[in-house]
């Protein structure tokens, strides 16, 4: 019984005993009976038995998909240049406007500046990678965030059901009819945000603030996701069993409910990382998020807009390629994510 | 009212149990006034087919109905306690500890997200271990003494590397973690294909000896019974229609119903072609139960009698283990020849 990977002849002579040998009276049980379902267990898997951690069989399955794999190392690249921009780059996104600087003024890309310079010389890709840390910083807080609100209010609403449940989904459904565009750009002008005058947050020209607006809005989706799959699974039998163990709702709902919500939760956090880059590149470009001098994509591409047509085109080209070249990677990430912890995927 | 000769205090004491689930089209009686009574160490099997109200009884024991369900009537003692009565967050302590259930489907009562080492100790740590190491470590022997091979390996595996088989060990297995005296196996076969069932009845019969706990065992399948319990009793649309030995049931029935079931059993030696037979009729709906006796519709033997007025379990021939709900029951055999007679 020590070692399972007995000759099969050997394990044939055991499960034919198995299977004859009378009821015994020992607690400990006919292991010969167990053998026989181990060696037809084994049959399906000959050899090595899978490596015994689903996040493994996960990451290899995502890795698996070349697109979302290749996407994930372009944005592991890009965060990593983005935070560690002053070292990769050996300019100021906002330099003293000395002569020697202002000499450097509308040049094209180059080795030196490859995404050339703009009207007063500042090196584009300093800036850009400047807006990117800040683009990803609001993208994974707003994911973050808006994963928490989420999760919370659709775990309870799809948990206890009920009363419970129509209130917070009415709640849900009020910011759910908000006309968001408008709302966010109300309360990003706004320069000292509060509530009735009683919290009062960081405005949106501030990163913190920007993630506290985005989330804010963002959070209904996931609380709609988190409820039906909590609708879904508090019927299962082990939901049942695990009550029957004597598992208080809380207890069922952490450790029962949430780890088999992780799919669906991840694949959303993953969107909204993408969602939260463009709705912030939007707002600033409305002039209601972060403003110059701090750059942002957003503000990088408003404030190049005037160069359309132009042979200075390349400062409003650069910034909307690196938002659109990370909102894609986010979005295959995702894809991918999703294909890895659905476990009806056989790949 | 329990049936026992023995004057100990029964572990488990159901009396004229009722249970209601109000639904859209009315009121459901789905146990109607069950009395049955569970000693330590004994098994007791409660036979009948779908909607008997034998899985609901269970339930009610588990504190585990539906919304929508409720205790009409009757009470439940389980170790000298009023089940019923019992707040919410005492249940929850004896649930798993005094009481375990092991359900139907071990594919869907494990949790896939989850270890089955550590959905084991997981009910450990609920209620008698207070260390993690200390509840794994038990869980591996747990799944050792359910006859799990390598379980210390197995334990970290999930449930979907797991057969069918060996899953229901674990459930067994997370069962009798806490040492229950009251363990109800509902339908814990049904799932499982034959030659696993054996074995499935073998590990769970070693771990309720080795535990000497009580075992509700609810199954619709007699073959099930005959192996394994000392006690049935015969649930027909929410009653019980005949309590007694395995020997009472099986050799000397009294009630009609349970003859039926009994004749209804294939047998080796049975002409392959002929049909299987069957017990005419459906069984009651439960809405509009009937007045008299819930059998009288389907039952050859039914009188006037039988369809006004409701037959009371009753120890059938002075023997007080052995009681049947029907006028006839001192009849049967005699009724019964005859209608075998050409």
């Amino acid at each position: 019984m020590t070692d399972r990977h007995v000759d099969p002849a050997k394990r044939v002579r055991e499960s034919g005993t198995g299977a004859a040998s009378p009821a015994g009276t020992s607690a400990l049980l006919d292991t010969a009976v167990a053998t026989a379902e181990e060696s037809f267990a084994d049959i399906d898997e000959p050899g090595v038995r899978p490596a015994g951690s689903n996040w493994r069989l996960v990451g290899r399955r995502f890795l698996r998909h070349k697109v979302a794999s290749a996407s994930l190392i372009v944005l592991l690249l890009l965060g990593t240049a983005a935070a560690f921009a002053s070292v990769v780059s050996p300019y100021e996104f906002n330099p003293t406007l000395t002569p020697e600087v202002l000499a450097d003024a509308r040049q094209p890309p180059s080795w030196e500046h490859p995404f050339g310079t703009d009207k007063l010389g500042r090196d584009q890709l300093t800036r850009v990678l400047y807006s990117l840390r800040k683009s990803l910083l609001i993208g994974l807080g707003v994911a973050l965030l808006s994963v928490v609100l989420g999760v919370i209010v659709g775990a309870l609403a799809g948990f206890y059901g009920g009363w419970t449940d129509g209130a917070l989904m009415r709640f849900t459904d009020l910011f759910l009819v908000v006309p968001e565009l408008a709302v966010l750009l109300i309360v990003a002008k706004n320069p000292d945000p509060s509530f009735f005058g009683i919290f009062h947050f960081p405005p949106a020209t501030e990163v913190s603030g920007m993630i506290l607006i985005l989330a804010a809005l963002g959070w209904m989706a996931i609380a709609r996701i988190v409820r039906g799959e909590f609708l879904s699974l508090r019927e299962k039998e082990y939901v049942e069993a695990a009550r029957a163990a004597g598992a208080s709702g809380p207890r069922i709902i952490l450790r029962h409910l949430l780890p088999n919500t992780v799919g669906p939760i991840v694949v959303f956090a993953t969107l909204e990382v993408g969602l939260a880059i463009l709705a912030e590149a939007t707002l600033s470009f409305l002039g209601a998020g972060i403003q110059l001098p701090e750059v942002s994509l957003g503000n990088l591409i408003s404030d190049a807009e005037s160069t359309v047509g132009t042979d200075l085109a390349y400062l409003i080209i650069f910034p909307g390629l690196t938002l659109f070249l990370i909102v894609l990677c986010v979005n295959f990430v995702g894809d991918g994510l999703r294909d890895a912890l659905d476990p009806k995927t056989t790949r | 009212m329990s049936a026992l000769t023995t004057k100990d205090q029964p572990l488990l004491d159901v009396q004229d149990l009722s249970v209601e689930f109000s639904t859209h089209d009315g009121v459901v009686r789905a146990v109607n006034g069950v009395s049955f009574a569970l000693r330590q160490g004994e098994t007791l099997a409660v036979v009948g087919e779908s909607g008997s109200g034998k899985s609901v009884t269970a339930l009610s024991i588990m504190g585990l109905l539906d919304r929508s369900g409720r205790i009409a009537g009757g009470d439940i003692v389980f170790d000298g306690t009023s089940l019923p009565a019992l707040p919410e967050r005492d249940y929850r302590g004896l649930r798993g500890a005094g009481l375990a259930m092991i359900f139907q489907d071990p594919l869907s009562s494990l949790n896939p997200a989850f270890r089955v080492g550590d959905q084991i100790a997981e009910a450990l740590l609920q209620h008698t271990c207070d260390k993690k190491g200390e509840a794994r470590r038990q869980a591996a022997h747990l799944l050792e003494m359910v006859g799990i091979p390598q379980a210390a390996d197995r334990a970290r595996e999930y449930p979907h590397q797991f057969s069918g088989g060996m899953r229901q060990r674990a459930m067994i297995a997370m069962a009798i973690a806490n040492r229950p005296k009251l363990l109800i196996a509902d339908e814990p076969t049904t799932a499982l294909d034959v030659t696993i069932q054996a074995q499935v009845l073998e590990v769970l019969r070693s771990a309720q000896q080795e535990t000497n706990a009580a075992m509700l065992l609810i199954t619709h399948d007699l073959g099930i019974v005959a192996g394994t319990a000392d006690r049935v009793a015969v649930m027909y649309g929410g009653r019980v229609v005949e309590e007694g030995t395995l020997d009472d049931i099986f050799y000397r029935p009294r009630h009609p119903y349970t003859i039926g079931l009994l004749g209804s059993l294939p047998r080796l030696g049975d002409d392959p072609g002929a049909p299987l037979r069957t017990i005419p009729g459906t069984p009651p709906n439960l809405l509009r139960l009937p007045d008299g006796c819930t059998l009288a519709p389907r039952c050859p033997y039914a009188i006037e009698r039988c369809r006004g007025e409701r037959p009371p379990l009753e120890p059938a021939e002075g023997d007080a283990g052995h009681r049947s709900a029907c006028f006839r029951a001192g009849e049967l055999e005699r009724l019964v020849a005859e209608a075998a007679r050409p």
